[in-house]
């Protein structure tokens, strides 16, 4: 119980600092990745104030098995440098270029009541059944 | 209402910030990673655990709204307006964090956090290619 608190305490602060931080403005995004243009370079402060914060946190976990409230931690064990994280990155980027959003920011900017971003994430979610259709074999022959 | 923001420099730290705390408290306290394709993911199709990926993306929107409502932040504006678009780069963007197991939360703030390479990879994968698409589109339009 307390623990799905603290992920709805986490969403909240999430969403927040999505917000705040300009995450959420597709011009900021695409001004962001415009590095050879006329580039807005405010957004790599996100990434970097985040990674101020969570490299120390993750840091005291590491060598923990149990969280602060004795949940399992539950830390990614692949560690494969595969063909499938670099093409599926590599297109995930592609699609952050095209619109502005990546999935995050996309969540949070549907209560900006925009049909656009509405069709968006429907897609997003569409495309992450499609993957995960296919890679059950679910579309696969025999 | 005056209102009452620093420059936007500023605004983008102090959310990185609360970002990086929001990750920190939901690995520290519920010993999960903060990666947000894998929650919405796992919220559609996971048998159990829903519960905490639910509450975490009802979070995530109100948490926006909270923002919004609070520091009287103007409600941005899309800077793509094509409905087709929207539906191409969405199921490109969703295809590719399920195929690459993240995206900008998981890999990008959550992954080199732990300094997983497989994320650092990942994160240069995206970025990589998020730039090369934009430069190309301000090509196509006639822009650089």
């Amino acid at each position: 119980m307390k623990h799905d608190l603290a992920a709805l305490l986490a969403g909240l602060l999430f969403g927040f600092g999505l917000a705040y931080s300009g995450m959420t403005d597709t011009h900021k995004v695409l001004g962001f990745l415009d590095i050879f243009g006329d580039w807005d370079y405010d957004l790599a402060f996100v990434m970097g104030g985040a990674l101020l914060v969570s490299l120390f946190s993750f840091r005291l976990m590491k060598n923990r098995q149990l969280s602060l409230l004795d949940c399992p931690l539950n830390m990614p064990t692949n560690k494969q440098i595969d063909s499938k994280l670099i093409a599926g990155s590599c297109l995930f980027g592609l699609g952050w270029g095209l619109f502005g959003y990546c999935p995050g920011p996309a969540l949070t900017s549907l209560i900006y009541l925009e049909p656009e971003t509405l069709v968006f994430v429907f897609s997003m979610v569409l495309g992450i059944s499609l993957h995960r259709f296919m890679h059950s074999g679910y579309f696969q022959t025999k | 209402m005056e209102t009452m923001f620093e420059n936007s420099s500023i605004q983008a730290l102090t959310g990185g910030l609360i970002i990086g705390v929001a990750a920190s408290l939901l690995i520290m306290l519920s010993g999960r990673i903060a990666g947000i394709s894998g929650i919405l993911k796992g919220a559609i199709f996971s048998k159990g655990d829903r519960l905490w990926r639910g509450l975490f993306l009802i979070g995530l929107l109100a948490g926006g709204f909270i923002c919004h409502w609070v520091t009287g932040k103007p409600v941005p504006e899309l800077a793509i307006d094509n409905p087709l678009l929207a539906v191409l780069a969405g199921l490109i963007v969703g295809y590719g964090v399920s195929l690459g197991s993240g995206c900008t939360s998981g890999h990008g703030v959550c992954g080199i956090a732990r300094l997983s390479p497989r994320s650092i990879v990942a994160t240069l994968c995206f970025m990589g290619t998020g730039i090369l698409t934009v430069t190309l589109t301000s090509l196509l339009n006639g822009g650089l």
